[in-house]
């Protein structure tokens, strides 16, 4: 039976903001359904305040709604649309969240609208932890033991019948976020009040704990006719206990019997059945003892996820469009695999090659954050790697992680062969800890002759993988002695040994005392090249119209074939674009969002589009959305062979972030032809001294600033331009290890911690600190004659907060329209100095009239996808195809856009997953992602804004304010305006005084070491619902501190700046004047003839 | 760790192309027809199945070995494949129901195997030229062109009766069910039989797991060799017949075709792969070999009567040519991937048979429904 004709529109919700759990893989399931459902003629409504997806761009869906995800505001574009059904399945935890909650408040039932997919009855089943339980029960299968609770006493109580060690495991939440391993009562006390916390439904389940036992995740579809397959094993490379967003994960499952994989298979399909999940999408995860082969089923996942995007990815299976065409009735043997076009999707794809997922953890922006990898999901994105086999995987994902290391053998500063002499006691803690760099430690074990039995008995790693780890170490050994005839020790039999064994030419080099170049000249003059395979769903056995390649380096075939014109038979022109690689805090989805952009750009213009990245969560790694994908690390070696192997007509660096920028050079220098703004004027903005030249020339101000690289030069550079100045080093993204100094021994003190990154040809930057600015963003696009504003946003938080965690609007809301020019013209005059073709980042800070510039960057930034959205024009894709020679004004981009309506950016920040590290703002980004809000009034704009990013705005209750001297006279008008509102106001006594000294109602609360009950306690008793709290900016007030870290474990607001707290009351001034509207994008910007 | 080195080997193909691997079998050449299979699972299964013999059978998922082997999954007493062709083989295999290594294994089952050639190469030639010949050697030293002619000059594996050779000499009961604490539970276990129903399986090669199947779903099964005439069975006075999967070109089988012909006007039989082919012929159809065949635990088949699709361990390189069918035969069941048959019934005698395998072993579950299928066919009959 074909597709439902008893529905005709359809709402889909998205995830919202990448946070620590949720990130792109929701954007790329979402994208596909939305193009899936349209194909097939329904009219699709999207909400998803995420403006950096491309879920979001106007051509998505027919109807998209850039608004807070909520369940008043989802319910006011029901009654406004009126969709038939709603599929919650697509959107991640923040979907099926919001679903649950319109079901129950009978918003559904009043309009209508049936919920597709799953029902509420399974993600009821699903979800609800005793549910669950019994339905496992019902079908046969062991669960662990466990007991739930609601209350602390009811935990106390079933830990006194589990027994510790114990998992605490809170309900509905995502990323595990608030769970646990607790060995102590001490620990299950914290984890158990933490989890209560976060469980929307303030639920816990306390369980017998199987740390050691091996985990496995299988991906299950399920449609109408009760058909079920499974898409792609999973089995985690890190035992129980991590969580599987922190494992490194494995596809195929490697080390089952198929009698085992069976049984698992049954149970994953009795799951499925037994919960319901009527059609779509599920995830299954199992616990298996390593002794005695004892299953048991962890939980299951009633929608698409970040582990359906790996396997999607993995298989070549797109999970999330099946899911979509499976809900809206088809089966799944009428539709066909997308990559043998002649066989239905009504099987299950096998592979003939191996994939890694490794993930990426940000604890260096956080380095007072606890490390230890547990059930609460810390990573913040992930590479995967594919290889013929599981080392070449694995040495594949090292190498495509980009923490500087190349490969399983080497990190920068650690030698290729550890010293011998390391304590085995050390190592031993390492191994029985989980943490980020455990892997280091497996090599270290395993060369120091540790035998896989006792890194086993440690890790709980399976015996298998450590086997193939140690097969590593031991060719190592061999590398290292052939080493010792140079790079003549490598023949080309060996050499290709090494290779297949994943070895990067870097490594090799570092073995030889040579550059990975020489190694790669080398290489090349022996003949050792890699091979291109393709991910084909079925190891062979049909033939693939899907050109998705991984490269291998085992002698044999290669199978890369040119992308032809269907018309002609000739081979079309190629330009390859460089992906960003895995997500990172500074560097996420808003560039694999411009990437997408220039993919889709330039195969309009009748370009093969190549795209190269190694992140499995995104949009830009679908094989839908480039003509050519190839799914490879992004270094140097890599990205070179595919230049090699593809010819392309030119290469696009400047919209991956900072990951492809920094392989600009390199490439270039190597013979890879670069499209847009060169590689020198990239090179210009980012050298100080030529900047510094460029900017006296156009008559463009800078903070007074120099190039140091060493503490010498640096605080001589500091004296001369008056502290504080703000150091960094140069060629990073998203703020990484810069700070706001105020003294010379803090300034010694950061030259010691980042002594490592301090080399001569990377300098530090130190700049004059500019002291309550205003910062202003801008965006720039240019053809090379053309330079033209694409937005102007002026940041909420003054300068000295990074941008990426700064909120924004656009228009400006408090500029001069003399001052938004003055930044325009100099934007302009900048980008036609240095070339841009493309796209150009500039930053201001403005104290009183005077504009100062911070800094330009000759590439995509973060806020294009925001600018974009603001103005109505897709800025990448023009600037894309303004690199290929075309022209804006034959683009129709003719004058700059002033929107009339505010467009505000919220960052959103990850300090709910790391207890006790302080959520005081800086030149360092922390945040993970951010949410859009687009009104006519700014209130209103920055009211939907702080609604999409989570914050709760009260609309009565106990506002907290406690703000440094500075400060005091300009919080006046403020509380004031918060008391006018009919807050109550609490204030600590130094700002209690002020305020009352100026008529403003105002009780005074104890400071902690006042006595009691004092501002924690009321924090703790919920008696607050916002906080304004402004640190000072030179000396830590530990009060402060706790105040704010209170905050975020009791989802209080907590507003960190001046500046803020007056753009919060304004929001809070609107929501009291009336709802909250919702408009469409399409409203916004009516879609233009083109 | 000290690891095994491994000799270097080759592969030679029909069609000209020499690989140059590593042993990790028996030190002698053999030749065998190509076949790839595309399970991620279950190589020792596969390694034991007597339907692979006079084959040589490369598994596509790049690691082989890595949870060794033990006795309860083997299908058959020893290993019938000419040999193995994989990407890696493993060299310390890790599961707690691991007895040993499959290197090991293989030295000991005399079954020579390669690795470290690249696999899926190979299995697109076979894809685009179909199934050839090919030869595992550890003669490194003569030219290309003198293993490639030894390979053209090799006898076809097709024209031998595999199938006598893997048989059973002589008759016997089969009394075990699904002991292992690894193995499906039977649809048709749960239900109380009345009676055990007795009936004979003819063995062309028939993997334990379908005998043990059929115990499970309640039948007391006698297993006779493959040559064995009607009349024999009948004596016997079954309640129904089994015909068995195995090796081979099901045309040559003509002892099997005639008494299967005899056998069902008068007992209700159940034929699985081979058994579904001797069954079509008995019916009038003829078989075709296939250009590289069915060898995989993922092939989508649909059951007509029912219109759900179930996913199929498979294994066979002959198919029935529907064609041919009288109209008394209607198909119940076809391959989705290539439209080929996969399951016939005859619409007046209790007859019905399927080309792939209910027992999987390896591969899913999803059709053991058809054992129990036949324990009501033939209770409906008692």
């Amino acid at each position: 039976m074909p597709r439902r004709d008893d529905i005709e529109s359809i709402l889909i919700i998205g995830s919202g903001p990448i946070v620590i759990g949720q990130a792109c893989e929701f954007d790329y399931s979402g994208t596909q359904a939305c193009k899936a459902l349209r194909e097939d003629g329904y009219r699709v409504i999207l909400v998803n305040s995420n403006p950096a997806t491309i879920m979001t761009d106007p051509e998505t869906a027919d109807r998209t709604y850039i608004e807070p995800i909520t369940p008043d505001v989802v319910a006011r574009i029901i009654e406004k649309e009126r969709p038939d059904a709603l599929l919650p399945t697509l959107g991640g935890q923040t979907a099926l969240n919001c679903a649950m909650q319109l079901a129950d408040l009978g918003v559904l039932e009043k309009f209508g609208v049936e919920m597709i997919g799953a029902s509420r009855e399974a993600i009821q089943k699903a979800e609800g932890r005793l549910e669950f339980r019994d339905a496992m029960v019902r079908c046969g299968l062991e669960t662990c033991r466990s007991r739930l609770a609601y209350d602390m006493d009811e935990a106390r109580a079933a830990v006194q019948e589990i027994g510790l060690p114990c998992v605490i495991r809170p309900g509905y939440t995502l990323g595990g976020t608030g769970g646990g391993i607790a060995y102590n009562m001490e620990e299950f006390e914290t984890i158990s009040r933490d989890g209560l916390q976060q469980s929307l439904n303030h639920e816990l389940l306390i369980e017998e704990s199987i740390v050691g036992w091996k985990e496995f995740e299988l991906e299950v579809m399920r449609d109408r006719k009760d058909n079920v397959v499974v898409i792609c094993s999973i089995e985690n490379f890190d035992a129980m206990g991590v969580h599987t967003g922190d494992s490194i994960t494995v596809a195929p499952a490697q080390t089952l019997t198929d009698r085992e994989y069976q049984l698992m298979r049954d149970a994953a399909k009795a799951v499925m059945r037994e919960i319901g999940v009527a059609t779509g999408g599920s995830n299954v995860q199992f616990a298996i003892n390593p002794r005695d082969g004892r299953m048991i089923v962890i939980e299951m996942n009633p929608r698409v996820s970040r582990s359906s995007a790996l396997a999607s990815k993995a298989t070549g299976f797109p999970i999330a469009k099946m899911a979509a065409k499976l809900a809206v009735g088809y089966s799944l043997d009428e539709i066909l695999n997308d990559i043998t076009k002649v066989t239905p999707a009504s099987f299950e794809p096998t592979i003939d090659y191996c994939v890694v997922k490794f993930p990426r953890w940000a604890f260096e922006k956080f380095p007072t954050a606890d490390s230890t990898l547990t059930t609460q999901m810390k990573s913040v994105g992930e590479v995967m790697a594919i290889g013929r086999t599981f080392k070449e995987a694995m040495q594949k994902a090292l190498r495509g992680l980009e923490t500087g290391r190349s490969g399983f053998g080497e990190r920068p500063g650690v030698p290729h062969v550890p010293a011998t002499s390391v304590d085995a006691e050390e190592v031993r803690a390492h191994l029985a800890t989980p943490r980020p760099d455990r892997i280091d430690w497996i090599r270290t074990a395993l060369h120091i002759g540790m035998s896989v039995e006792e890194v086993f008995d440690f890790t709980a790693i399976d015996p298998w993988f450590l086997d193939q780890l140690a097969h590593l170490v031991e060719h190592e050994a061999v590398i290292v002695e052939r080493a010792k005839r140079g790079l003549a020790g490598f023949d080309q039999e060996f050499l290709r040994e090494t290779k297949a064994l994943g070895y990067s030419d870097r490594q090799i080099g570092k073995a030889v005392g040579k550059s990975e170049w020489d190694v790669r000249a080398h290489r090349k003059a022996l003949g050792v090249l890699p091979n291109y395979k393709l991910v084909d769903t079925c190891a062979a056995e049909f033939e693939s119209y899907t050109p998705y390649y991984y490269s291998t380096y085992e002698a044999g075939e290669d199978e890369f074939a040119p992308v032809l014109d269907p018309a002609t038979g000739k081979r079309r022109e190629h330009v390859m674009v460089l992906g960003g690689g895995p997500n990172r805090i500074g560097q996420g989805i808003e560039f694999d969002y411009c990437c997408v952009h220039a993919a889709f750009a330039l195969s309009e213009l009748g370009y093969a589009t190549v795209m190269v990245n190694s992140n499995p969560e995104t949009v830009s790694t679908d094989f839908d959305t480039s003509d050519a994908l190839f799914f490879e690390p992004l270094t140097h070696e890599d990205v070179m062979n595919v230049v090699d192997r593809v010819q392309p007509r030119g290469l696009i660096p400047q919209f991956g972030g900072q990951t492809p920028l920094n392989l600009a050079r390199g490439l270039e220098d190597h013979g890879a032809p670069m499209l847009g703004t060169s590689v020198t004027s990239i090179e210009a903005a980012e050298d100080r001294e030529v900047f510094a030249k460029v900017c006296t020339e156009l008559g463009i101000n800078q903070p007074p600033n120099g190039m140091a690289s060493n503490f010498a030069e640096a605080s001589a550079i500091a004296d001369r331009v008056g502290y504080p100045v703000l150091v960094r080093p140069s060629f990073v993204l998203g703020g990484r290890a810069m700070e706001i100094v105020y003294e010379p021994k803090s300034l010694e003190r950061w030259m010691q911690k980042h002594a490592p990154q301090v080399a001569e040809d990377r300098p530090i930057l130190v700049d004059k600190f500019i002291e309550g600015a205003i910062e202003i963003d801008v965006d720039a696009i240019a053809d090379g004659s053309t330079f033209m504003i694409g937005g102007i946003m002026e940041h909420i938080e003054e300068a000295g907060i990074h941008s990426g965690d700064s909120s924004c609007s656009i228009p400006p809301y408090t500029l001069s329209d003399g001052l938004v020019n003055e930044v325009a013209d100099a934007t302009r005059r900048l980008a036609q100095r240095l070339g841009v073709v493309g796209l150009m980042n500039v930053q201001y800070a403005v104290q009183g009239a005077r504009v100062c510039i911070l800094e330009a960057n000759p590439r995509a930034s973060r806020t294009v996808p925001f600018v974009s959205k603001a103005i109505g024009f897709p800025l990448a894709k023009l600037a894309a195809r303004a690199m290929l020679g075309e022209k804006l004004h034959d683009l129709g981009f003719t004058r700059e856009i002033m929107p009339e309506h505010f467009n505000v950016k919220v960052p959103v920040f990850p300090f709910n997953k790391f207890r006790g590290v302080d959520t005081v703002l800086g030149p360092e980004m922390k945040s993970t992602g951010e949410v859009m809000g687009i009104d006519r009034n700014f209130g209103a704009a920055f009211a939907k804004g702080l609604l999409g990013a989570g914050i709760d705005l009260p609309r009565d209750g106990t506002v907290f304010i406690s703000v440094r001297d500075e400060d005091k006279r300009y919080v006046i008008q403020h509380a004031s305006r918060l008391a006018h509102l009919g807050y109550r106001l609490l204030a600590t006594s130094g700002t209690a005084r002020a305020l009352a000294n100026n008529g403003i109602p105002v009780e005074r609360v104890f400071k902690v070491h006042e006595g009691r009950p004092h501002v924690l306690d009321l924090i703790k008793n919920r008696e607050v619902k916002l906080i304004i709290n402004t640190p000072s900016g030179r000396l830590e007030r530990t009060d402060d501190r706790q105040i704010r870290s209170s905050a975020v474990q009791f989802k209080v607001p907590c507003i960190t700046t001046l500046a803020a707290a007056a753009a919060t009351i304004q929001a809070l001034e609107w929501i009291h004047k009336q709802p909250l509207g919702v408009k469409a994008l399409q409203d916004y910007h009516p879609p233009k003839a083109r | 760790m000290n690891r095994v080195p491994r000799k270097p080997a080759r592969l030679v193909l029909e069609d000209g192309t020499v690989l140059t691997g590593r042993s990790i079998g028996a030190s002698r050449d053999s030749i065998g027809e190509l076949v790839f299979n595309t399970s991620i699972t279950g190589y020792q299964e596969i390694l034991t199945d007597p339907s692979y013999r006079g084959q040589t059978v490369l598994l596509t998922q790049p690691h082989i070995g890595n949870y060794g082997v033990n006795g309860e999954d083997e299908e058959s007493s020893r290993l019938w494949l000419s040999g193995l062709i994989v990407r890696e083989a493993c060299e310390r295999a890790s599961s707690f129901r691991s007895g040993g290594e499959l290197s090991a294994y293989l030295i000991q089952h005399d079954v020579p195997g390669i690795e470290r050639v690249d696999t899926r190469q190979i299995t697109r030639r076979v894809r685009s030229g179909g199934s050839m010949r090919v030869l595992i050697t550890e003669d490194v030293t003569s030219p290309d062109a003198e293993l490639v002619a030894r390979v053209r000059n090799a006898p076809s594996v097709s024209d031998e009766d595999h199938v006598l050779a893997v048989s059973t000499k002589t008759a016997f009961d089969w009394v075990k069910g699904h002991e292992s604490p690894f193995a499906a539970s039977s649809p048709g276990a749960a239900r109380a039989p009345s009676r055990r129903p007795r009936i004979v399986a003819y063995d062309f090669g028939a993997k334990r797991n379908i005998l043990r199947s059929l115990v499970a779903s309640g039948f007391e099964v006698a297993v006779v060799p493959a040559a064995t005439p009607a009349a024999a069975v009948l004596e016997r006075k079954p309640d129904g017949v089994f015909l068995s999967n195995g090796p081979g070109d099901p045309a040559i089988l003509h002892y099997a075709v005639a008494a299967a012909r005899e056998l069902v006007r008068k007992v209700p039989v159940f034929g699985i792969c081979l058994g579904h082919q001797i069954l079509g012929q008995v019916f009038g159809a003829t078989t075709f070999k296939m250009k590289f065949g069915h060898h995989g635990g993922n092939q989508p088949v649909m059951d007509l009567t029912t219109e759900k699709v179930e996913i199929t361990a498979q294994n066979h390189s002959f198919a029935v040519d529907p064609a041919q069918l009288p109209d008394a035969v209607e198909v119940t069941h076809v391959n989705l991937n290539d439209k080929t048959v996969e399951g016939i019934r005859h619409k007046d005698l209790p007859v019905f048979s399927v080309q792939y395998h209910p027992e999987a072993a390896p591969g899913p579950h999803d059709s053991l429904y058809l054992f129990d299928r036949f324990r009501a066919l033939i209770g409906e009959l008692a």
